[in-house]
């Protein structure tokens, strides 16, 4: 997994556990959680698949633009790796 | 039989609701049908006596075990934490199994600690519900699950914790965690300076519930003669 990562900007329905206000949004992976259950599937109670779980860290000012409190504020989240694109570090 | 619906006479309601006539505080009765959730919850408890594969009494003693689980927990962790480097250094490693050598009964919590420093404060949120070290600290406090924290402790953080009463220097980091998937978090707040000679059962007590969240800091126990 690279480095720097964007949350995939898809609008499925049903359960997900990738925040609406983070996709689309690039940060970078604070560290490796190990795999886990998909909840996509274990909502349902459907034999989940286990995932690779990572903790994103993002940037306020990556968040919410002009209108964060202070840029370099962070958040981190933790999403899956289905849910993350690689993003090559020359990427504006 | 109900009582008289004066109180319900909303365009006309001057009375303050939750009061009764007389000024003395109580709560409506929960006469509203059950929701679906509530019917459900019900229908697979009663299934589950039935058919063996539970009982009431097992049960009851589950809601005991949570209700049992206090953020005292977590102060005890904290404490530890203050006094013993090579207990810190475990416990930022892996918290769940730094609690599990304390003694405490967290299950299959996943738990982190984010580390309050001179330059760093960690504030702790789940967006997406209400996912809270409940297995360590108990239940989360009401405010926890609004969607007016919710929303806001990732949008705005300084101005939720300005009031909680935490103002922080423009220079201080703020770390914003959302418990979006299997980790629960906890805040290890910096150890309060002038507490250098007490003993650890003794600090644990400046470790307030909202100081593992994030949205306090530790404080001198309000009650000076309490503990020991």
């Amino acid at each position: 997994m690279a480095e720097r990562v964007r949350v995939r900007t898809l609008m499925p329905p049903g359960h997900v556990r990738a925040p609406a206000y983070l996709r689309g949004k690039t940060g970078i992976i604070e560290r490796a959680l190990g795999e886990f259950g998909n909840p996509e599937q274990l909502a349902y109670g459907l034999p989940a698949e286990r995932k690779p779980l990572y903790r994103v860290r993002f940037t306020m000012a990556e968040l919410w633009g002009d209108r964060a409190e202070r840029p370099e504020d962070t958040l981190d989240a933790e999403i899956y790796a289905h849910w993350l694109e690689e993003v090559p570090d020359h990427a504006p | 039989m109900p009582h008289d619906h004066h109180d319900h006479d909303h365009d006309h309601d001057h009375h303050h609701h939750g009061l009764s006539p007389s000024g003395h505080p109580y709560r409506q009765d929960d006469d509203a049908p059950l929701t679906y959730w509530q019917r459900m919850e019900i229908a697979v408890r009663e299934l589950l006596i039935e058919k063996g594969v539970t009982t009431a009494a097992e049960v009851a003693a589950q809601i005991d075990l949570m209700d049992s689980r206090s953020p005292a927990n977590g102060a005890a962790v904290v404490a530890r934490a203050w006094t013993d480097p090579a207990f810190k250094e475990r416990l930022l490693q892996n918290a769940g199994d730094a609690s599990r050598e304390m003694g405490f009964d967290i299950g299959p919590l996943h738990l982190i600690a984010v580390e309050n420093t001179a330059e760093t404060h960690n504030l702790i949120v789940c967006t997406l519900c209400s996912c809270y070290p409940r297995n360590l600290l108990g239940l989360p406090p009401d405010w926890y699950k609004t969607r007016a924290y919710r929303s806001r402790a990732v949008r705005e953080p300084r101005a939720v914790l300005a009031e909680f009463g935490v103002e922080l220097p423009d220079s201080t980091t703020i770390r914003v965690h959302d418990s979006t998937a299997d980790m629960r978090y906890i805040v290890l707040p910096a150890r309060p300076a002038g507490t250098e000679d007490l003993r650890e059962a003794e600090l644990a007590a400046w470790v307030t519930r909202d100081s593992m969240i994030g949205t306090g800091l530790p404080r001198a126990p309000q009650n000076a003669t309490q503990g020991g």
